[in-house]
């Protein structure tokens, strides 16, 4: 589904990206590890389009999204979270969520001043459907919360609007960024299940950047270790996590006696 | 002198000081000085001058109250303390007074005359009337200070009603105006003697502000509650009920007022036209354009070349009809042609660039190089009306040109509307809260930002046209940057993001204080329009940045941690004494 091929990407001097290859298939959800500054969010931000690929190509269901837009590539189907939940926050729970299917929706500003037929409908299915999706999460952004404003959202809550709005673009690859940093353990188990579900009963394939290991050994089908900006590993949680360069990766070289 | 905050004294004090000795020094005094209000005793000039002295006097004391703790008992401590800041504030006047007198320094500043020096002294001269001069505002401090002893409710009532006799003897022509055209004439010429409310008119008007003020309590949150009723079918209806009403409203309304006011009004209409368009792109899609005169005046040539029969290149001589889609064109056009180069900028580099673009405009419009087509300096002249069939509307008729801006201002309303309950409008707003983030979610900004750029050029364009009918010609100076200004002030003043709240800043700035060559209700202050204007913003800005009638989304944006505050406190009954807190509120905001 996304094939990403000797991707480089540096920032001045510091490389965060150094020729990464790396395929994911349709239907799974695969985490990203690697410790702090190994390239994951960057790796993210450059398949969304947040920044350009210095070079390299990122294929995306058989054509190369590289070098498009962000809102483009929102457009073929590849939705996103950010580390640090950027969500509209003087918007309503419930306008955040409709705000994301613009690109899925056609209306223009003469159907919009006219209030065409076409216009009405297509609002009262962009709420149903707003709503529907934010019934995904269970009882915790329905019903009242609707009209919310973003703002007085719990932080977890955030997070959880923040994968709505992501699902309500009808994503088929959605990138999770942290999604459950902050969370209490219990809030965390639920997450991970609806990870879970997120693949199960909508059909999306999910990667995930995640720092908990909890998460990654219970979510991924499939773990890959980033470092410098490369992969150092894939594979099963079991056998990355006892492979000898993550292990170093994370913990250091051990210091040889001589 | 104990239980006194010296400081806030102090504070209060001078900064009243400083408030009367400078609208004395900028001749305010002096201009207003013919200008009676309340026959024998008040002037407008020593309104403006005077009016501080009480405000100090009641905030002097007014300090905010912590939550937990409760308000000292009010007492002589605050009439006191109103006192003393007058005083204070009074001596700074009185130095001022002595200065001017002392020294001739007419040469550097005009307004110092021995004049202004009898004025502050109340017609008693130097030596003898200084007591007065800083006696008076001390008197007007007492009387500040004092409401607290007062009531909330009966404080409540006094500010209300004496704002209300100084609004009915500012806006007499009004008040003439509409009684005589209800054949009250008679109670017209009674209670105004040569402009000048008298004193027991006065003293009614008060009084029936409070009695009213009573009444009424509550009655607009039930009105608004029957309006917003939550069951579907009866708020269609009355809807339709409150739609039929204004019109009828609006209909009436030019009879009603008589062609001055009726003049006044469609001048209104006209910044409102434009405000509209500008919080299309301001106030929704968040960008700071100060060039927005530029497709007013697109708009309004385009009119003009093609309608009048001298207009120098091409006397088409259509009419206005037939003009009004090729200048709506136009400014789409000239929305395009600014908006594609400047979209990818932001904030502060947005603004600028946009006001380099208001004033090529404008200086394109001027050049000898177009002047073949658009006749320099002269402009293009008889252009002429609307017509109607059975009429033509110009500016000799200015209850049409006011009919015309009504059913235009209902246009653009609803425009603004539908498109801010749309999906454009979501995006809009996605995009004003954060634009990186919109469009991952799929926006596409150029796009809708160009929207925005459109939409509102289009409506500018419209008030363009309406104007180059109105005034029958058109001159590059009509489309000065101030004009830009003037409009972004209005949006702002009123409530940026929100069309009641524009509606509102159009009449307030633009019907009370005049715009930019059009007067205003109070033509008095036209020499003084821009400075209070400047002052106007900055307490605003200080005092209520999300304008005069907020949208939900603003005021949530600029006092975020309050509201949830409030609400906490809400929840907690805290707030139960409603009452109080809210009229504390209001007394803080002025």
């Amino acid at each position: 589904m996304l094939e990403i091929r000797r991707l480089h990407k540096s920032f001045g001097g510091v490389r965060a990206l150094a020729g990464l290859d790396l395929r994911i298939h349709s239907g799974e959800i695969v985490s990203v590890i690697g410790p702090n500054g190994a390239g994951k969010t960057s790796l993210f931000n450059v398949v969304t389009g947040f920044y350009p690929a210095d070079s390299g190509d990122i294929i995306f269901e058989g054509t190369s999204i590289h070098g498009l837009e962000s809102n483009e590539i929102t457009q073929a189907g590849v939705a996103r979270t950010f580390q640090n939940v950027r969500l509209f926050l003087n918007m309503t729970v419930l306008e955040n969520v409709m705000v994301a299917q613009h690109c899925r929706t056609r209306a223009g500003v003469v159907r919009a001043i006219l209030r065409t037929p076409f216009l009405r409908r297509e609002e009262a299915e962009i709420r149903q459907r707003a709503k529907e999706i934010l019934s995904f999460f269970g009882s915790r952004l329905v019903g009242y919360r609707f009209d919310q404003p973003a703002s007085a959202l719990s932080y977890a809550n955030r997070r959880r609007l923040e994968i709505a709005r992501a699902m309500a673009t009808d994503p088929k690859l959605l990138l999770l960024d942290e999604p459950v940093a902050g969370m209490n353990p219990r809030e965390t188990a639920e997450l991970t299940g609806l990870i879970r579900r997120l693949r199960d009963e909508r059909g999306l394939t999910v990667v995930v950047i995640e720092h908990d290991m909890k998460v990654v050994r219970n979510v991924s089908d499939r773990v890959v270790v980033l470092d410098h900006g490369v992969k150092i590993a894939e594979g099963s949680y079991d056998k990355v996590s006892s492979h000898p360069e993550v292990v170093e990766a994370y913990l250091g070289r051990p210091v040889e006696a001589g | 002198m104990k239980d006194q905050d010296t400081r806030r004294l102090l504070r209060w004090g001078l900064v009243a000081g400083a408030v009367m000795t400078f609208t004395a020094a900028v001749g305010m005094l002096e201009a207003f000085d013919d200008r009676l209000l309340i026959r024998p005793v008040l002037s407008l000039g020593y309104l403006i001058m005077l009016w501080f002295a009480p405000v100090a006097g009641y905030q002097a004391t007014n300090t905010p109250v912590l939550e937990g703790l409760t308000r000292p008992p009010s007492g002589t401590r605050n009439v006191a303390a109103g006192a003393i800041c007058g005083l204070l504030g009074g001596t700074v006047l009185a130095a001022f007074t002595v200065l001017v007198d002392t020294f001739d320094l007419r040469g550097v500043f005009l307004p110092f005359s021995s004049r202004l020096v009898e004025l502050l002294t109340y017609g008693l001269g130097v030596p003898a009337g200084l007591l007065f001069t800083a006696l008076v505002p001390a008197g007007l401090g007492l009387v500040g200070g004092t409401l607290h002893l007062a009531s909330a409710s009966l404080r409540r009532r006094l500010i209300l009603a004496s704002e209300w006799v100084v609004v009915v003897a500012l806006l007499e022509q009004i008040f003439t105006q509409v009684l005589s055209r209800i054949r009250l004439e008679a109670l017209a010429e009674a209670i105004f003697t040569l402009r000048a409310l008298e004193w027991w008119a006065a003293l009614g008007v008060a009084a029936l502000v409070a009695v009213i003020s009573e009444r009424s309590r509550g009655s607009l949150a039930m009105v608004r509650q029957r309006l917003f009723a939550s069951d579907p079918r009866r708020r269609t209806a009355n809807s339709v009920w409150m739609a039929i009403g204004v019109v009828v409203f609006l209909i009436v309304i030019p009879q009603v007022l008589g062609s001055l006011l009726s003049e006044v009004l469609a001048n209104v209409g006209l910044f409102l036209l434009m405000a509209l368009g500008l919080n299309i792109v301001v106030g929704l899609a968040g960008m700071l354009d100060l060039g927005f005169v530029a497709f007013f005046a697109v708009g309004a040539y385009t009119v003009g070349v093609l309608t009048s029969p001298i207009s120098p290149r091409f006397a088409f001589e259509w009419s206005w009809w037939v003009a009004l889609p090729v200048a709506i064109a136009m400014s789409a056009l000239a929305g395009l042609l600014v908006g594609t180069p400047v979209i990818r900028m932001r904030g502060d580099y947005l603004a600028i660039v946009t006001l380099g673009f208001g004033e090529i405009v404008r200086i394109l419009f001027l050049s000898d190089w177009l002047s073949p087509t658009f006749g320099g300096a002269q402009g293009v002249q008889n252009i002429p009306g609307v017509p109607l069939g059975f009429t033509e509307v110009s500016g000799v008729d200015p209850e049409g040109v006011l009919y015309l801006a009504f059913v235009f201002v209902l246009l653009s309303v609803w425009v603004s509307w539908s498109l801010q309950e749309s999906r454009i409008g979501r995006a809009w707003t996605a995009l004003r809260e954060d634009e990186t983030v919109a469009e991952a979610m799929g926006i596409n900004i150029v796009r809708a930002k160009l929207n925005a750029f459109i939409v509102g050029a289009v409506l500018a364009g419209f008030a363009g046209a309406l104007f180059a009918a109105k005034l029958g010609s058109v001159f590059p100076s009509s489309f000065e940057l101030l004009v830009s200004i003037i409009i972004l002030v209005v949006v702002i003043v009123g409530g940026m993001g929100n069309i009641p709240g524009v509606a509102v800043g159009a009449v307030v700035l633009i019907g009370v204080l005049g715009g930019p060559q059009v007067p205003g209700l109070l033509a008095e202050f036209s020499e003084f329009k821009l400075l209070i204007y400047g002052a106007l913003l900055v307490f605003m800005m200080l005092r209520k940045p999300e304008g005069l009638v907020p949208s939900v989304r603003r005021s949530r944006e600029l006092h975020g941690e309050e509201l949830t505050q409030d609400a906490w406190l809400d929840k907690q009954g805290v707030l139960a004494e409603a009452g109080t807190a809210t009229t504390e509120g209001a007394v803080n905001g002025r």
